[in-house]
């Protein structure tokens, strides 16, 4: 049989794989099924793909897999569950540039127009993929600071880079036998990927992680246009599509626009200061624990702090001690808590937290006038009552996880200083908020010791 | 041979299957999500290795080869980081 049949069968094979194996982690319980059926599909793939008769030398190949493979396998194992948000970055900068050297490579001097403009597609959003990641990567691992980079004339600058990689791209499928124009389009593709997420601040990195994510398989699509491809073209769209839904779903949940995310941060939003009526009322653990002891319902709120302090474990640990004490303990999980969509999850299910104690905010919201204590580990804006309450408050209308309704709320902070958006949260000063001030590792650290005393 | 509108066809058809997709992962499991898809994008290998087994030591092929690399690494690390995360969730034994 005719080699290219063999391979056309393979990537429908491959491509069934996918998608079946997408369609398992709809559900926790054959999630895990999935992600293998997925691999399989992916085995398919490569091996039909190496099977084509125009591969005369296989050193390269052979080459670049141990190399790719050797990385690939020393990071999955040794990356900590809290640092998942940083490999997620740089892998989709990894996918993106991959896609940007086969756009390039597949190159030749007779290509079509067609051809020349999908080469160009892989080459640019496989450019910003890259250093778009890059970046986000750096403010992620706190290598560069998290913070938003605006100068003046920035928009000036990006301007001229968008015209100039419009220009490139037009003159190079014109003009195809000039590399200038091809480098012309490289350069500035990767200038462009530091500009566009430079000015975005640390708190909207879930955003730019999803986009990113989606680029980077829109890139892998492009790039199957390029070399004529179809199987590239079904997993690069189904990775798209995947990364467009998550971040629909984080700008969402911050109530806030793709464009607004992408283009102006918190900075342009009128700073006025709202009196907050009331006062600060801290407490300590052996108070707190007393309270605690009383509790028949309690409801665990996370965000990134809890990442931070590496409390996800002694959170594990309180919870079973409440447990034991008669009271039921769930977890309330924002979507945008953490710096990854589902990061939060991630680390409780590591702490051994089972996936059916995790309740996504419309499912605990509801049932908040009921619990009796709401603990608050590391998180601010996605517990500000400001959000439903000051209209002057930049998040106003952002779905916040109602924990003022709770009998008492603990939160658990290092200091008074506001959340990385930078916004006074309310909360704090609420009749029923005491602050039990502290690492929050250690402060549940002394918590459980009361508790198991 | 391919042609474009054929291979535009395929692109609609996938766009629409991945949305209702994704649609129905729960945000438990947004995290693996996220990784599995770096390893099936990934799926840039399969055509970086015909480039890279060329054999005419030409820039196609040195690109091709470093292609195969990165995506390598996207390959074998995304499906094993995401086989670690999804070990972790359990459900609670009664």
């Amino acid at each position: 049989m005719d080699t290219s049949v063999i391979t056309g069968l393979g990537y429908v094979v491959a491509s069934g794989l996918f998608i079946f194996g997408l369609k398992m982690l709809g559900s926790p319980a054959t999630a895990r099924r999935g992600n293998m059926v997925s691999a399989a599909g992916m085995l398919v793939a490569i091996v039909v793909a190496l099977m084509d008769q125009g591969i005369v030398d296989y050193t390269w190949i052979i080459g670049g897999m141990v190399a790719g493979g050797l990385v690939g396998a020393v990071a999955a194992r040794a990356v900590a569950m809290t640092s998942m948000p940083e490999m997620v970055a740089l892998f989709n900068g990894l996918g993106g540039s991959a896609s940007l050297l086969v756009g390039w490579a597949a190159l030749t001097p007779d290509a079509a127009t067609f051809t020349l403009v999908t080469i160009v597609l892989s080459i640019l959003i496989g450019g910003v993929t890259l250093t778009g990641s890059l970046i986000a990567y750096g403010k992620l691992s706190e290598i560069m600071g998290s913070g938003q980079i605006v100068f003046r004339g920035q928009q000036i600058v990006n301007s001229l880079v968008i015209i100039g990689i419009f220009s490139g791209a037009v003159m190079f499928t014109m003009e195809p036998t000039n590399p200038n124009w091809l480098y012309m389009v490289i350069g500035l593709s990767l200038v462009f990927g530091v500009m566009a997420v430079i000015p975005i601040g640390g708190a909207d990195m879930p955003v730019v992680i999803s986009l990113l994510n989606s680029y980077s398989g829109l890139a892998a699509c492009a790039a199957g246009f390029a070399i004529d491809n179809n199987v590239l073209i079904v997993a690069g769209s189904l990775v798209g599509a995947s990364g467009i839904i998550l971040t629909q779903i984080m700008c969402k949940a911050m109530n806030r626009s793709l464009t607004n995310v992408l283009f102006s941060g918190f900075a342009s939003v009128s700073n006025e200061v709202t009196e907050i009526e009331g006062e600060i009322k801290p407490i300590n653990a052996e108070d707190a624990y007393y309270i605690l002891e009383a509790a028949s319902s309690v409801a665990i709120i996370p965000g990134y702090g809890m990442a931070v302090a590496q409390a996800q474990h002694v959170v594990k640990e309180l919870s079973n001690l409440l447990e034991a004490n008669g009271a039921e303990v769930v977890f309330g999980i924002h979507p945008v808590a953490g710096r990854m969509p589902g990061h939060m999850n991630v680390l409780l299910a590591e702490a051994d937290v089972p996936y059916d104690q995790l309740l996504e905010m419309d499912e605990i919201n509801p049932r908040m006038d009921n619990v009796d204590v709401a603990i608050v580990i590391g998180a601010n804006d996605v517990v500000n009552p400001a959000a439903r309450e000051v209209e002057s408050s930049p998040i106003y209308g952002m779905p916040v996880i109602n924990v003022a309704d709770a009998r008492t709320v603990f939160v658990l902070k290092r200091s008074m200083a506001s959340g990385f958006a930078g916004i006074e949260n309310p909360l704090f000063y609420k009749e029923n908020t005491r602050m039990l001030f502290g690492d929050a590792k250690e402060s549940l650290g002394k918590l459980v010791t009361e508790l198991s005393s | 041979m391919n042609g474009a509108e054929y291979l535009l066809f395929i692109l609609m058809l996938s766009v629409f299957l991945g949305f209702e997709l994704i649609n129905k992962v729960p945000a438990t499991l947004h995290t693996p999500l996220m990784s599995g898809a770096n390893a099936i994008s990934g799926i840039t290998v399969v055509g970086a290795v015909a480039l890279a087994g060329n054999g005419q030591g030409d820039l196609a092929q040195w690109l091709g080869a470093g292609a195969v690399a990165l995506a390598t690494v996207n390959v074998i690390g995304g499906y094993l980081v995401t086989d670690r995360m999804l070990g972790f969730f359990k459900k609670r034994e009664d």
